[in-house]
């Protein structure tokens, strides 16, 4: 018998104020499973993310761990064990790296000092850096305490938005290395939204294309890079 | 300070948009300034006691400022009602003094009802509005000014109460200088009270989500922070700050209902000098300010004492013109 | 047709003191008072975007002005008032040039303390200016009188401001109100603008404060101008709300005549009790309309709106 996704998107809808962004997005992400959401600027890729940690208006059904998100806040959200890093990453760019991660551990109780110490095995230079000012980091090393931060959290689900933006090709395939770590041996479920398709489809198992607010294509990330009118019609490469 | 070490600790230059803390020529500015204080009084005994007397006045009005300024890094509000908040459970205090307990009981009792009243007036009268229309929370703070006014003076009456004094009235010979029992006592209690929330701020966890919340609400709130308690603790804290501002005026101007006007304004004085956004520069601020208008209404002759909320005001001015930000205040990146 | 209310309000507003006792005249020549003087904070303020705690200030120069002309040199009291006008207008644009550097709290603050500071001027120049006493004109006016050129002045800056802002000038103010990047690349000098908007602004509260030193028997004092003055006009502006001329009505008759009435609510009324209805109505009355009366109408308006196109669209 198959386990119900852990998250599941029923036709759900958001808007910013009068415009509507969303006009019905179905979608689910199994336990332990990278899927990719891909799309051109203005698909509703990233409002996608703020629906699921209702940080956008929006309507229609969404389930996390069995249960249904309604009313409740971003942060009873986080506290049910999704992690959002957005655009622009989040960080708290005037306090230090160290205040940046303790933020991340809001939610647990018990000792930092195990959350720190298994942080530290997939971010090991952010020990020496503990005491510096967020906003002092440089683009590719802000990306990584986000994603740390994201991970102190000990999240089930993990949502990353664009985490390749503004980031030399090299630092983009270090962070993606370390989301697939965290996937695999941490099991973390993470739902990542991209503009880079294709490192996103080689990260990924399964993918999902949004074109103005609604999902024109999902399927398997193999059969997505495979078909090549797929990929130029609507990936771009 | 923990910015200042960090900078002394030699991070590493890279251009920030974020600057805080005491930036190198203030640093200077202030230990020059504290050296000139130091000579000045061993040189002569009325500026010794113009000193500590304009520091202990500068403490209250830093107890004040740091509360403007705790709401206002939160809410990007300014408080009109805090002076009255203050003299409100400054009120409190005299009626539970009134009903038997002692001072010192009293006193702690009413920072804790302090601490509720600032939670529940955040809660029922600022959130509503909040998020709607910044004048609007100005003007409901205005309202909550003329408000309190109106319900102490209906209550206790507008005539002069007393309440017993906290530390005596002895006075302390140091050669020809003399202090006041009641100078040092405020001075320490209000220290005492800003090291405390300094504590708070910077080592406990609620601390470092107060401070979250107000820097970054949205980025708050995804790490899980209930970002409108952190607003409502904020104002609490406020409140609390305001009731030991109160409680250490009322031994020199005793209750009425006016006892916090002036001093408000002082306060707002002493938070824009020390800088809006920064909590050490409203208490230095204060401090600072406390000491410059007793220094100057002493030596300068025509400075009376008609002129010495003007002078206030000018500084205000003064520091509006040249450096908005203030003594400590951060450089703000205007993105277009 | 658009000028019938404003009419039919010309037309009430001249036979009304014919229904009315003295006192009830001086009531309502304090709202034309406020009218005028939260008429030129909401130019200031809801066009231009720039804010002021301190008109009680320029209130106060202009209130002086016309108590020192008349003291010293027996000018007729009407002929005060343009010259009232002008100075504070210089004074406006006095204030408004260093304004130009601040914005937001910040100039709030700055203009609060010429709210604070102004009023003590008096106090330690006592030879000039009156001292804590004050100034009085050389004869004091009817409440007939006082109402008749109140409420002429009020519906004179009315129509000033009515025609300064549909034409270039108010085009120019909501330019900068809405966005001053926008306005300054599109070539609306922006200095000009709001040291311009600011010397209307203080002019309007100079002629209101001529007309208040006439309404308390010709006194010109220092506690009569002190912070709750600049503290009422700004409640009067925000209870007013902006875009809406009209508005400016509401909140001047709120903030001239809820005092009055808090006195006479029963029980709390009696002595400070006042304040206390004061306070409390004041409060209540933001949290229910945050955008003040304007924002009212505003959603008056989009709701009979929203009503017509649902009514033509559903038959």
């Amino acid at each position: 018998m198959t386990a119900r996704p852990l998250l599941e998107l029923d036709h759900v809808t958001a808007r910013y104020g009068p415009v509507q962004a969303l006009h019905g997005i179905t979608l689910a992400a199994d336990e332990g499973e990278i899927v990719a959401v891909l799309g051109a600027n203005g698909a509703g890729k990233t409002t996608t993310l703020r629906a699921i940690s209702n940080t956008v208006r929006r309507d229609g059904e969404i389930r996390f761990a069995g249960r249904t998100l309604g009313r409740q806040g971003p942060e009873a959200v986080a506290r049910l064990g999704v992690a959002h890093v957005p655009e622009g990453r989040g960080t708290f760019a005037e306090l230090s790296v160290w205040e940046n991660l303790r933020l991340g551990a809001y939610t647990r109780r018990g000792a930092l000092k195990d959350d720190l110490s298994r942080v530290q095995r997939y971010f090991p230079w952010l020990e020496e850096r503990r005491s510096q000012q967020a906003g002092t980091l440089s683009g590719g090393e802000q990306q990584m305490l986000a994603l740390a931060r994201a991970f102190m959290q000990r999240p089930r689900l993990l949502l990353l938005d664009e985490p390749s933006l503004g980031l030399a090709p090299l630092l983009v395939t270090e962070i993606f290395r370390i989301v697939k770590d965290l996937n695999e041996q941490e099991g973390l479920t993470v739902l990542v939204v991209e503009q880079n398709a294709h490192l996103a489809l080689q990260l990924s198992r399964a993918a999902y294309v949004l074109e103005v607010g609604r999902v024109a294509l999902f399927g398997p990330s193999d059969e997505l890079q495979e078909h090549e009118s797929i990929r130029r019609s609507y990936l771009g490469y | 300070m923990v910015e200042l070490a960090r900078r002394l600790g030699g991070a590493p230059k890279r251009k920030s948009r974020v600057s805080t803390g005491i930036s190198l020529p203030v640093g200077l500015f202030l230990l020059a300034a504290a050296a000139f204080l130091v000579v000045g009084s061993a040189v002569s005994s009325i500026f010794a006691q113009q000193t500590v007397a304009g520091l202990a006045q500068g403490a209250i009005f830093g107890s004040l400022a740091l509360a403007l300024v705790l709401i206002y890094r939160a809410t990007e509000v300014i408080n009109f009602a805090q002076g009255e908040m203050a003299m409100a459970t400054t009120y409190i205090a005299y009626q539970l003094t009134l009903w038997g307990l002692s001072y010192w009981l009293a006193f702690f009792l009413t920072l804790g009802l302090a601490f509720v009243l600032g939670v529940v007036v955040q809660l029922l009268v600022i959130r509503p509005v909040q998020h709607k229309s910044v004048l609007a929370v100005v003007i409901v703070t205005i309202g909550l000014f003329i408000l309190i006014d109106g319900l102490v003076t209906w209550k206790w009456g507008a005539d002069l109460k007393f309440m017993p004094a906290p530390f005596g009235n002895t006075v302390y010979h140091v050669g020809q200088v003399a202090f006041s029992r009641q100078d040092v006592g405020t001075l320490l209690v209000s220290i005492l009270s800003v090291i405390l929330l300094w504590l708070l701020f910077q080592f406990t966890k609620l601390g470092l989500a107060m401070r979250a919340a107000a820097l970054r609400p949205a980025a708050a709130s995804l790490v899980g922070v209930r970002v409108n308690w952190m607003l409502a603790i904020g104002w609490g804290l406020a409140a609390v700050l305001g009731a030991v501002a109160g409680l250490m005026t009322e031994p020199t101007v005793f209750l009425q209902p006016t006892m916090m006007q002036a001093i408000l304004l002082y306060a707002f004085a002493a938070a824009v000098l020390g800088g809006l956004e920064s909590p050490a520069g409203a208490v230095v601020g204060g401090l600072a300010l406390g000491v410059f208008l007793n220094l100057v209404g002493q030596y300068v002759g025509f400075a009376t004492a008609e002129l010495r909320l003007p002078i206030a005001f000018a500084v205000l001015l003064v520091v509006l013109l040249l450096k908005p930000t203030g003594l400590f205040g951060r450089r703000q990146v205007r993105r277009v | 047709m658009r000028f019938v209310p404003a009419v039919v309000a010309a037309v009430a507003v001249a036979l009304l003191p014919f229904a009315l006792s003295g006192y009830h005249q001086g009531l309502a020549s304090s709202v034309a008072i406020y009218f005028v003087a939260i008429l030129g904070l909401n130019v200031l303020t809801g066009y231009t975007g720039q804010i002021s705690i301190g008109h009680g200030a320029f209130m106060a120069i202009g209130g002086y002005v016309t108590a020192i002309m008349s003291q010293a040199h027996h000018t007729n009291l009407i002929a005060t008032l343009p010259l009232s006008l002008a100075i504070t207008f210089v004074c406006g644009v006095l204030v408004g040039i260093p304004a130009l550097r601040l914005s937001g709290v910040y100039l709030a603050l700055a203009t609060f303390a010429l709210a604070v500071s102004v009023p003590q001027l008096p106090l330690k120049f006592s030879k000039f200016l009156g001292g804590s006493n004050g100034l009085q004109t050389d004869h004091t006016v009817s409440h007939l009188w006082l109402y008749g050129v109140s409420w002429a002045c009020a519906a004179i800056v009315f129509v000033l401001a009515w025609l300064l802002l549909r034409g270039r000038i108010g085009r120019a103010f909501r330019a900068v109100r809405d966005s001053e990047v926008a306005a300054a690349s599109s070539g609306v000098s922006l200095p000009i603008y709001k040291t311009f908007a600011f010397g209307v602004s203080a002019a309007f509260a100079g002629v209101a404060g001529s007309l208040f030193v006439l309404a308390t028997n010709g006194f010109a004092q220092p506690n009569e101008f002190g912070v709750l003055l600049s503290l009422k006009i700004l409640i009067g502006a925000a209870v007013a709300g902006f875009g809406s001329l009209w508005g400016v009505l509401a909140g001047a008759a709120f903030v001239a005549l809820l005092p009055e009435i808090s006195g006479s609510v029963p029980l709390i009324g009696a002595a400070h009790g006042q304040d206390v209805v004061f306070g409390l109505v004041l409060i209540l009355v933001m949290l229910a309309l945050p955008n003040g009366f304007a924002g009212l109408v505003a959603t008056v308006e989009r709701g009979v709106k929203g009503a017509i196109k649902w009514r033509a669209a559903a038959s």
